[in-house]
């Protein structure tokens, strides 16, 4: 089973869309499952699916309901949901009150490994406790970055947390997000950065509306608009993406 | 948490299949089933798909044994491979097109190719049933709009000669999370007329449909017999058997579907000759003399292939196992032992294609067919010589058995009491062979014995067979590396960094089998110790009751 997290300090950069867009590719090949651990729940309504779990955080990191009793079915073969809850606002104080606190989330998805190729987390916009879990859990951190001119500065202080990790650090690989190609400044970054740097992938996604419908479609974008522009590029990002097993791209 | 399926089969009459013109995908179809949900769930249909659905397992069944169905279903650019177990749970993955039959290793790497091959283990999958199928689905959706249950009518039909329809099948697949949804849907189809509970699985259905039933076969001596049954008829009974399993094998060997066709089929031809040897005179007149050489051809027709086999099965291991040299330094020994397999599986071919192989195999079972129990000619060995009137193959098979049982037991203590460290390797082998002699009369008898009893006397003996099968190959196959090398110098075929791989892997082989050898005192003093003597009395006794 592999694990990736869609992982940004920043909100609004497209984490969301790639993780529900990655997951339904990625059980396009075999069985895959999604965790929303966002408390704004974008992965959940984007499957029409209740942002509740019974017991909340309480209850799952206690063990008092078991991880794959919360799971529901998606409308897309093979491809599970694990809704977020409001309570993961609180996740962190759950978790620290837990034994090896940085390390639950890496626990209950080990019981998974029976089920599922490949888990997703898409996590909250935070540095927490919840983030150490999610460096624990996962094998590849997929980053999107918007291509200004701090975006470098954000991936290397992403990378920097991680290669201070005291524990199992995984792989990073940052992709542009929300490109404006009328923009110089996105065109100069996006055609220019991933020459320079091997953990930022070559396949970009652009900003277009048919993303952006997505919230209103509530479903993946290779779902609805499968021979789009935009679902070529994820198509492109994911090949990227689950062919460097967890390596660097380039 | 598995989604359990809940099936049922349509009467063809009932307004749920719709007019039969339509081969159920029309509207008409949906109507019976669409007014009962309709009150409960919005409802939304997805497009008709026309899908080519094969069932997979290995020759010996496999994944039926263990519980498992695996299903390969293609169409529209479709193509996915299912592993359902009788819990529930399913993993499904996508595939590229699939030529059949295949290893499991073929599988894309991930968790459906995790479960499956250690399963399937050296066997291919093969297809074992196949239908085309006019699948229709029906989503119901909750008052987001999202799908809850997925409702699937299936219009299978066999594909081939004797292509017919199956009953149409309504499959009520749960989404995950929204059982209480389903059982609601259950319920109310439950009280439509037209419809009911199937009481088997679309590939059960199928597979009855072409006459066959999962575990058909197996390469178990699993033949039915009665103490009092006469010693002759029964032996013709397990030759019969025997001779079935040779034949079911034949087209595996022929078309190299995997190794273990071969190997099944070598196993029989060595049990045939092991009851032609140590049971033969309950046979009338002078079968077993006049069967036991062609058996011999038979037997040694199969070995280089197998030999070469063992040698392929275990490369990888004994590759990684090197100390000294490289696995890559065995490169070019592969390649030579692929070349002469494939010589030698050629050689093979052609002795099982040949005329003589039909003759031994049609003639054979004539003779045993007038022998066996049953066959109105049974009785002819009472009016034959002197010898079949009054022979061993008039007494009842419990006193033959007890008594070769005995005979083989002790044979094998002698020979083997008399192993000495100084012993040469030839004594274990002998050893070895009068263990195996000892193995098969029990396999065959098995009918016969107390079944607890049975086992720990077979258990036993295969721990003692474990130890000389270890050093009797560890010394075949070092000699065997000794003879490929000498092949391939001859043959410009071996670099000396080869020579020098196999060189240590000729001394790890030794190694191996002296480490055995070693254990073999242990092993030996264990197996005649008084508990298993007692196994062995207590087995005979039994039999002769």
């Amino acid at each position: 089973m592999r694990v990736y997290a869609t992982y940004n300090v920043k909100g609004g950069v497209g984490k969301t869309s790639a993780a529900v867009n990655l997951a339904y590719l990625a059980s396009r090949e075999g069985s895959t499952l999604l965790w929303d651990l966002d408390p704004q729940a974008a992965a959940t309504f984007l499957f029409r699916i209740r942002p509740r779990v019974k017991g909340g955080s309480k209850a799952l990191v206690r063990g008092a309901r078991p991880l794959d009793a919360a799971i529901k079915g998606t409308d897309f073969d093979k491809l599970d949901l694990l809704p977020a809850d409001f309570t993961y606002r609180r996740m962190d104080l759950v978790l620290d009150a837990a034994k090896k606190p940085t390390r639950q989330i890496a626990r209950l998805l080990t019981p998974l490994a029976r089920e599922y190729d490949t888990v997703f987390l898409d996590c909250p916009p935070s540095m927490s406790l919840a983030s150490e879990n999610v460096l624990n859990a996962a094998d590849t951190l997929i980053v999107p970055l918007i291509p200004t001119t701090l975006c470098t500065r954000t991936l290397d202080q992403l990378t920097g947390f991680v290669g201070a990790f005291d524990g199992r650090r995984p792989a990073i690989v940052a992709f542009f997000s929300m490109v404006d190609r009328r923009k110089r400044l996105h065109r100069d970054i996006v055609e220019h950065l991933p020459e320079e740097r091997s953990d930022v992938a070559t396949a970009a996604v652009p900003a277009l509306s048919l993303i952006e419908q997505m919230a209103v479609r509530r479903a993946p974008l290779p779902a609805y608009a499968p021979r789009s522009t935009a679902a070529q590029c994820y198509r492109d990002l994911w090949k990227e993406i689950s062919a460097s097993g967890g390596e660097a791209l380039k | 948490m598995p989604q359990q399926l809940r099936e049922f089969v349509i009467e063809e009459t009932s307004t749920v299949t719709g007019p039969a013109t339509a081969a159920g995908t029309g509207t008409a179809a949906w109507n019976g089933m669409a007014d009962v949900l309709r009150s409960t769930f919005q409802l939304a249909a997805d497009g008709s798909r026309t899908v080519r659905r094969v069932w997979l397992d290995t020759f010996d069944w496999r994944l039926h044994h263990a519980g498992c169905t695996l299903e390969y279903v293609s169409g529209g650019g479709m193509h996915e491979v299912t592993l359902g177990t009788h819990g529930g749970a399913r993993v499904t993955a996508a595939v590229p097109r699939m030529s059949l039959p295949c290893m499991s290793g073929t599988l894309p790497a991930g968790l459906l190719r995790e479960r499956v091959a250690p399963l399937a283990g050296l066997r291919a999958l093969l297809p074992v049933a196949t239908a085309a199928s006019t699948q229709r689905t029906l989503r119901l959706l909750d008052g987001e709009d999202k799908t809850v249950v997925r409702l699937t009518i299936d219009h299978g039909s066999l594909r081939g000669p004797a292509a017919t329809a199956l009953p149409p099948r309504l499959t009520v697949t749960p989404v995950r999370g929204y059982d209480a949804q389903a059982d609601r849907v259950e319920r109310l189809l439950a009280e439509l007329p037209g419809l009911t509970a199937a009481d088997g699985s679309a590939f059960a259905l199928t597979l009855a449909a072409v006459g066959r039933r999962a575990g058909d076969y197996s390469s178990a001596v699993d033949v039915a017999l009665t103490s009092s049954m006469p010693a002759g008829a029964a032996v013709a009974a397990v030759l019969l058997r025997l001779l079935d399993i040779v034949e079911a094998n034949v087209d595996g060997v022929i078309r190299d579907i995997d190794t273990e066709f071969l190997h099944d089929l070598r196993v029989t031809v060595r049990r045939t000759r092991a009851a032609l040897k140590l049971a033969g005179d309950a046979l009338p007149g002078d079968l077993a003399a006049r069967f036991a050489a062609e058996f011999k051809w038979l037997g040694q027709l199969t070995t280089s292939t197998r030999d070469l086999d063992v040698h392929l099965l275990g490369f990888a291991e004994a590759a990684a196992g090197l100390v000294t040299a490289a696995p890559a330094d065995l490169a070019p020994l592969h390649g030579s032992l692929v070349r002469y397999r494939a010589a030698e599986h050629r050689r093979l071919v052609r002795g099982l294609r040949s005329a003589r192989f039909t003759e031994l195999t049609r003639q054979w079972r004539i003779a045993l067919a007038n022998i066996a129990p049953g066959s109105t000619a049974a009785g002819t060995q009472a009016r034959g010589s002197a010898r079949d009137r009054e022979g061993p193959g008039q007494a009842p098979i419990a006193d033959l058995a007890a008594a070769r049982v005995q005979r083989a037991y002790r044979r094998l203590t002698r020979t083997g009491a008399a192993v000495t460290a100084s012993s040469p390797e030839e004594d274990l082998h002998t050893v070895r062979k009068r263990g195996k002699e000892l193995r098969y009369l029990l396999e065959f008898f098995a009918a016969l014995h107390d079944p607890p009893t049975h086992r720990s006397a077979v258990r036993e003996l295969k721990q003692l067979q474990d130890c000389l099968g270890e050093i009797q190959d560890g010394h075949v196959q070092r000699e065997a590396i000794r003879t490929l090398a000498a092949r391939m110098v001859a043959e410009r075929a071996a670099p000396a960094a080869t020579l020098l791989a196999m060189g240590e892997l000729a001394a790890q082989l030794d190694a191996a089998a002296t480490g055995a050898r070693d254990d073999f005192g242990r092993r030996f003093a264990r197996f005649t110790g008084g508990r298993n003597a007692r196994l062995i009395a207590s087995l005979t006794k039994v039999a002769a009751a």
